[in-house]
């Protein structure tokens, strides 16, 4: 199964695997990964699994939609231009050993 | 068991009469245990009632459609009872230019920004509670609270909001209109309807909330101005009925568990997670609608094209497939992942919104409320597809 580094405000990291089906978000959850809340389960509601995608992956992701574009104006830490939700990568769209970094905060 | 011609369950109770009001766990336990799938024979559709088939049917938008109504009423058969709303009841690709201008409106930040008024107005109203001691849960505390603060954050004017909960009455009845009413619910509705609506217009918006955001969408041309106005409605046809609901349960769970009051004052922590467990044990909404836009397959059923079919959301939030303990309320559980604001892309947009209020109004109740009684029987309200109180009576007991 593919795996995703998370790496936390403190430095710490943590690599989680996840089933393709499954969003990047959830495979966090699953595992708990202290840092992404998803309040809203996955629908693109609520930006509380917000992430900083290391810049070396960027550009094999996934395009963004406007909803995601919108939410992300609105996240609690600020955005940046790696900014993006983690419920709307799916892990079978993602390069395997993805590396993103947790903000601050998320609510 | 008997099975329709394809093999699915036939369930032959209705599940929709007055009796299942007071009693939505018993039903939603036969549900579960008919099948994964089942025909329901009183009203000619398929329902689903476990967490795993409320999930998949409620995630897949493109065969189980949302645009001929999620109510009974077939919108590709009959005539919807008002304009269908542009969001809920739309599919991509036309439900993604209203999404976006919500998602704008609604967006976190901007709801941030709420949190203070919200707050002073819950603490305000938590003190005029506590000084009468025994008060209607739902009307002093969960309607006061709401109809203050929500139509406030839109921009709507003050007077006469308790229409809204008229409109509420109206719109609740329309899902699956029920069998034992001794009145037209819609004997007032063209006045209704159109107060909402000329509520929801351009002129009657003020200040700079959601609503303001919503008209500037339709100034940038990316939607019309009856679209706006259609925004807007669904904005409090969606907000103000259901967060009452999830308020007024709240208190009945806190009343009728004291432990679980007493461990959240212990730990108010666990204050958001709370209302989670509030939403997923006792969330208002049982169930909505969608319509089959091909034939499909479902956990080995087979299902026709465009049949309704019924989905039991509250009943996947108790199903013990995916819940240990499924019937014990219990605020330290991780209750994300339940349904009662839908999920998918016709999740509940306002979802973020409710969950703030609820902070503001449960974070007042606990920095002052030792503990809550009910003083009198509550009465609930008599609604097949909300669980909700018209009345509770409710005594606070201060620290």
């Amino acid at each position: 199964m593919p795996q995703i580094r998370f790496i936390h405000p403190d430095g710490t990291e943590e690599v989680v695997e996840g089933a393709g089906s499954d969003s990047v978000m959830r495979a966090a959850v699953s595992h708990g990964v202290d840092g992404i809340v998803a309040e809203c389960g996955g629908s693109a509601m609520c930006a509380t699994c917000h992430v900083y995608v290391e810049e070396a992956f960027l550009s094999e992701l996934p395009p963004m939609s406007e909803v995601e574009d919108e939410l992300l104006d609105g996240t609690a830490s600020e955005r940046r231009s790696n900014s993006r939700l983690s419920c709307q990568l799916k892990m079978a769209e993602v390069p395997d050993g993805l590396t993103v970094r947790l903000p601050d905060s998320q609510l | 068991m008997t099975r329709n011609d394809d093999g699915v369950v036939v369930f032959r109770e209705n599940p929709f009469t007055k009796q299942w009001v007071f009693d939505p766990e018993t039903l939603q336990e036969k549900l579960r245990e008919a099948g994964p799938v089942v025909w329901l024979e009183t009203h000619g559709c398929y329902a689903v009632a476990r967490y795993q088939e409320v999930q998949a049917v409620t995630q897949d938008w493109a065969t189980y459609s949302s645009a001929s109504g999620t109510g009974l009423a077939n919108y590709s058969k009959v005539k919807p009872w008002r304009d269908p709303a542009i969001v809920l009841e739309a599919d991509p690709p036309k439900h993604a230019r209203g999404r976006t201008v919500f998602t704008r409106a609604l967006s976190p930040k901007r709801i941030r920004d709420l949190r203070e008024p919200f707050q002073a107005y819950a603490d305000t109203l938590v003190d005029a509670a506590l000084d009468k001691g025994v008060v209607d849960g739902v009307a002093e505390i969960a309607q006061a609270f709401t109809l203050k603060v929500f139509p406030d954050a839109v921009g709507m004017p003050s007077a006469n909001r308790h229409r809204f909960l008229e409109y509420g009455d109206m719109q609740l009845h329309s899902f699956v209109p029920p069998d034992w009413l001794d009145h037209d619910p819609y004997e007032n509705q063209a006045e209704v309807a159109d107060w909402v609506l000329n509520n929801c217009k351009r002129e009657a918006i003020v200040g700079d909330g959601f609503g303001a955001v919503i008209y500037e969408a339709v100034d940038a041309g990316e939607i019309t101005e009856a679209e706006g106005q259609n925004l807007v409605r669904s904005f409090l046809a969606a907000g103000v009925d259901n967060s009452i609901s999830s308020f007024g349960n709240a208190l009945w769970c806190y009343a009728k568990y004291p432990d679980q009051w007493e461990k959240l004052r212990n730990n108010p922590g666990l204050l958001r997670n709370a209302y989670e467990e509030v939403l997923r044990f006792r969330g208002p909404l049982q169930f909505n609608f969608r319509t089959t836009t091909k034939e499909t397959e479902l956990s080995g059923a087979h299902l026709r094209e465009n049949e309704k079919v019924c989905v039991f959301i509250a009943s996947g939030n108790r199903d013990p497939r995916r819940w240990p303990d499924a019937d014990t309320f219990d605020i330290e559980r991780k209750a994300t992942g339940h349904m009662a604001f839908g999920t998918g892309i016709h999740g509940c947009v306002g979802q973020v919104l409710a969950r703030l209020e609820g902070e503001a109004l449960f974070s007042a109740l606990l920095k002052r409320v030792r503990a809550f009684e009910l003083a009198g029987e509550p009465a609930p309200r008599l609604v097949n597809v909300v669980q909700s109180f018209e009345r509770l009576p409710i005594r606070l007991i201060p620290n």
